[in-house]
């Protein structure tokens, strides 16, 4: 792969295309661990209450390299587009970044995002300064709406939150990575390897994931396959695929074969 | 004076908001403080004094995805 295939984001550069969350680890050392050899850039991070009853809770950021890594706060569990401004308000006050992962849930079961609130929140931040990466559902018509309000990225899911169902409708992605010009970023469901390979065959600029990693057996050892997974998806992508065909194609020549 | 920090009610002196996140010791580095609804902005911690009644939020990064 050549040095020169950087994912831009708002015109900034990153040479990894894998964006990889810090929740649901066993402890500190073992994120830390596993965010290393995921070779990701990019983490995600929750905004929450500081335990004030209990102040013997090691935090966060004792743990992150704040100077190599990039945090992208999330507003995860916010269900109302005023919950989810009120949110990055807050982390760009605690980060001192503009870099935001917005979603406006809709649902606590499928944990879907709510397209209308979205748009809603995004204009606002937009205004606001803030670099919105928005999650959103696999649909090209409300990824074409983000893109046309000023978000830096779309990340459409491959599948429900945590789910690991992989990429179920790799027709949509398709259609969204022909519909918009910023990043495309699969944003959840990503199971196993092979599930993040596929976002990145389909022409994906990168691949954020958490469970799939943090709630492998062991999660050191699939941040190496997923870094592995997204590279060799990535280089898969641009040496461009044989076409799929029903029958078969030799691939030794037929002439002088022995009679 | 009574104030509620994160949903917990405190009696404290007349005091700023630095003093508090002293008091309670939370690095002002690493948190956001929203007082009744508004972000109080780092440089304000220290001349901003807190009055009786006032809703304040102190949040961090923890992890998530």
């Amino acid at each position: 792969m050549s040095n020169s295939d950087k994912l831009v984001i708002a015109g900034r550069e990153f040479t990894s295309r894998l964006m990889v969350g810090t929740g649901k680890y066993a402890d500190f050392q073992q994120m830390v661990k596993a965010i290393e050899v995921s070779g990701a850039e990019i983490v995600t991070v929750a905004v929450r209450r500081v335990n004030i009853s209990d102040r013997s809770k090691e935090s966060l950021l004792d743990y992150l390299d704040t100077g190599r890594y990039t945090l992208l706060p999330n507003t995860a569990g916010c269900y109302t587009a005023e919950d989810a401004i009120r949110t990055c308000r807050l982390a760009r006050e605690a980060g001192l970044s503009d870099f935001v992962k917005l979603e406006v849930l809709g649902d606590e079961k499928t944990l879907f995002p709510d397209n209308e609130e979205l748009l809603k929140a995004a204009k606002v931040l937009i205004k606001e300064g803030f670099t919105v990466l928005p999650y959103t559902t696999d649909d090209p018509i409300v990824c074409k709406k983000l893109e046309d309000i000023g978000c830096a990225a779309v990340m459409p899911l491959g599948a429900p939150i945590g789910s690991g169902l992989g990429i179920r409708n790799p027709y949509n992605i398709r259609i969204i990575l022909e519909t918009v010009k910023v990043p495309v970023i699969v944003d959840a469901g990503v199971g196993t390897a092979s599930d993040a390979a596929i976002a990145m065959e389909l022409g994906c600029h990168g691949v954020l994931m958490n469970t799939g990693i943090a709630g492998a057996k062991d999660p050191i050892a699939m941040a190496e396959a997923m870094n592995l997974a997204v590279r060799a998806g990535r280089l898969a992508y641009q040496a461009g695929r044989i076409p799929k065909k029903l029958y078969a194609t030799a691939s030794s020549p037929v002439e002088g074969i022995i009679e | 004076m009574e104030i509620t920090v994160n949903g917990e009610q405190k009696i404290v002196e007349s005091i700023s908001m630095l003093n508090l996140l002293e008091s309670m010791n939370i690095d002002s580095r690493r948190v956001a403080v929203e007082l009744n609804l508004e972000i109080l902005p780092k440089r304000e911690y220290a001349t901003t004094m807190l009055n009786e009644g006032d809703k304040i939020e102190i949040v961090h990064f923890v992890g998530g995805g």
